[in-house]
């Protein structure tokens, strides 16, 4: 801030007191402290799951089984459960995504400034703060009660929880795409749908392909919404429709209660294997916005 | 796509949104669908509210008011009072509330008044690595690393305040058991980790918002930054801080595994913070899968009371946020 800089020479040439300065500076000072703050418990988290889940992982790791809890950490592995993440989070995708997109198209496109439009947006807003076991708790009294536990049911709790999240981001890379865009396809004689797939759609793609990797990158971490619909198996199920299935998040809860070391290693591997997971998606998302913003300027 | 719309058809200006027969199927279609997958958050929410208050309909029935909030939450006798777990959620949402907001403000105005804007990209990325990391990591963390290692520290904070009057009741060791690594304020602790991103996000666009003028202005009089930010940003930001804050507030009350690891699994109303405890989404992921009958309810119950807080916390929280951008934009 060039202009900060400016202005502070000129308060320079009426002294501030001793005591206004020693205050600014000690306000500055508590503000670089709370980032400190922040700082330390992130990386001694990030420090301990790559130092803990690196001497486990490896191909074996990757690809075997689940073992039981008391066996030591050379057993066994995660294979099930990066299966099942991978599943039922694609699922997930496939379910709320589009949806997503479509409600954000009727929100921008559609329905305007208009009061229902306005209600719904509002009310996606407030569901982005329904907590997410909340989802599981719902899934779990509508479908599993009737259709029993699944990969799927698994999958309908996850895109409850993204829907609202990509209807918000959606939205507002739909409302940066310039109106001329639009009056310039209307001027072609196109019709609504066709400007909006055609036209405004592919405008706005970029940002609403990173908004919808972070929202995947959200569910594929979320344990709350799986523990009453997936429980969590030991062995691979490739079948997401019927039958129990397992997730990482599910594995690291189940792991992180044991007492026992082996199981404990399992849980720190399962923990790296997910956070690679979530930072692969979080940087494909920043590499789509990068694109996007050189195209736009 | 009926491409057989009669081209030499003129249609009126602003009637694309009406669903008059004149447009072609398609399109009428596309926008009906269009208005259903936006209509399905309502559906959704309804439902959510629907389906879980049915099921947890029998113990609402049978515990009653004064029964939801009484003490006894006992499995073996068929009685489910929720105060425990009530209060451990309210407990451990403040604390990490009371943790969080100062420590948010502090990187907000950091970000937006202190650090140049080249040096702020960087700063953010590492915040919302904090939010990247799933809640159940943070919860793995906690309960082996994390927990251990602070129980020392309790135990002599404890000693230190034992016998001081409200201090001591708060800080000192437990009547019954010691203190523990994972409590109430190890909870806090962690749930203040995980809503810091949402708050200091959320203010920091709230304080840019602040028009420069303003800033300006308060440094032609003189002001030091401290003087500007007391006179200036605070009062212009106020209440969208204060939605940033209820919103965290929502995310803590709610945030499941994390707390389910780290608070001890223990149903005690106690004013001892280091003290194991329980709050409504932990007892939830604990006991869901072993509960079956009136105890299943309870539980859905629970979720009930804890899907109408966080939605009336949403709400406001919103309503505030959204109110105090429309003033700016007005301004």
């Amino acid at each position: 801030m060039a202009a900060d800089t400016g202005q502070q020479q000129k308060a320079d040439l009426r002294e501030p007191a001793g005591w206004r300065r020693a205050k600014n500076r000690i306000a500055t000072a508590l503000m670089v402290l709370s980032f400190i703050l922040v700082i330390i418990p992130l990386g001694f988290v990030l420090v301990t799951v790559i130092a803990k889940g690196s001497s486990i992982i490896s191909w074996r790791f990757l690809t075997s089984d689940i073992p039981p809890a008391v066996l030591p950490a050379n057993f066994g592995g995660m294979g099930p459960a990066i299966l099942g993440t991978v599943l039922i989070t694609g699922l997930a995708t496939v379910i709320a995504v589009p949806l997503g997109i479509l409600g954000a198209i009727y929100l921008n496109e559609y329905g305007g400034k208009g009061p229902l439009a306005r209600f719904i947006g509002f009310m996606a807003d407030v569901m982005t703060g329904v907590p997410s076991i909340i989802m599981g708790l719902f899934i779990f009294s509508i479908w599993v009660l009737h259709f029993g536990y699944s990969g799927l049911a698994g999958a309908l709790a996850l895109g409850c929880l993204m829907l609202p999240i990509v209807i918000r981001s959606t939205y507002e890379m739909l409302r940066l795409v310039p109106d001329s865009l639009r009056e310039g396809a209307y001027a072609l004689g196109s019709t609504k749908s066709r400007v909006t797939l055609t036209v405004v759609l592919p405008a706005a793609l970029a940002g609403i392909v990173s908004g919808a990797l972070l929202a995947v990158a959200r569910a594929a971490g979320e344990t709350a919404p799986l523990l009453f619909t997936i429980l969590a198996v030991m062995t691979p199920n490739p079948n997401i429709f019927s039958g129990p299935n397992t997730s990482l998040p599910s594995q690291i809860f189940a792991n992180a209660t044991q007492p026992y070391t082996g199981a404990q290693a399992r849980g720190w591997g399962a923990a790296l294997t997910l956070i690679v997971i979530a930072f692969i998606l979080m940087i494909a998302a920043r590499i789509v916005t990068a694109r996007f913003n050189r195209y736009a300027r | 796509m009926t491409a057989a719309a009669p081209a030499d058809q003129p249609v009126r200006a602003g009637s694309a949104g009406s669903l008059s027969a004149k447009r072609p199927l398609g399109d009428r279609v596309f926008q009906v669908v269009a208005l259903a997958a936006g209509l399905l958050v309502l559906v959704i929410l309804v439902l959510i509210a629907a389906t879980t208050t049915d099921q947890a309909a029998p113990w609402f029935a049978k515990e009653g008011i004064s029964g939801i909030f009484s003490k006894t939450w006992d499995i073996s006798t068929n009685h489910f009072g929720a105060l425990a777990y009530i209060y451990g959620s309210a407990v451990t949402a403040l604390i990490a509330v009371i943790l969080s907001v100062p420590v948010s403000l502090g990187i907000a105005l950091l970000l937006t008044e202190v650090v140049p804007r080249r040096f702020a990209r960087p700063i953010v990325y590492v915040i919302d690595l904090l939010a990247v990391v799933p809640s159940v990591v943070w919860g793995l963390w906690g309960v082996l690393v994390f927990a251990p290692w602070i129980q020392g520290i309790y135990a002599s904070i404890a000693s230190f305040f034992k016998g001081v009057p409200v201090l001591g009741n708060l800080f000192g060791p437990p009547a019954q058991g010691t203190v523990q690594g994972t409590s109430f304020f190890t909870a806090g602790i962690i749930l203040a980790f995980m809503i810091t991103p949402i708050i200091s996000s959320l203010s920091r666009e709230v304080i840019a918002t602040v028009p420069t003028i303003d800033r300006e202005g308060a440094y032609a009089l003189g002001a030091t930054r401290l003087e500007m930010i007391r006179g200036v940003v605070l009062p212009h930001s106020q209440s969208g801080i204060v939605g940033a804050v209820l919103l965290g507030l929502g995310r803590a009350v709610g945030e499941t595994i994390a707390a389910a690891l780290v608070i001890g699994s223990s149903a005690a109303v106690t004013s001892h913070l280091f003290a194991p405890g329980y709050n409504i989404p932990a007892v939830i992921a604990n006991q869901f899968g072993e509960a079956s009958g009136l105890f299943r309810s309870a539980l859905l119950g629970l979720g009930v009371l804890l899907f109408v807080f966080t939605i009336i916390i949403n709400v406001v929280a919103r309503g505030v946020v959204e109110r105090s951008a429309r003033r700016q934009r007005g301004a």
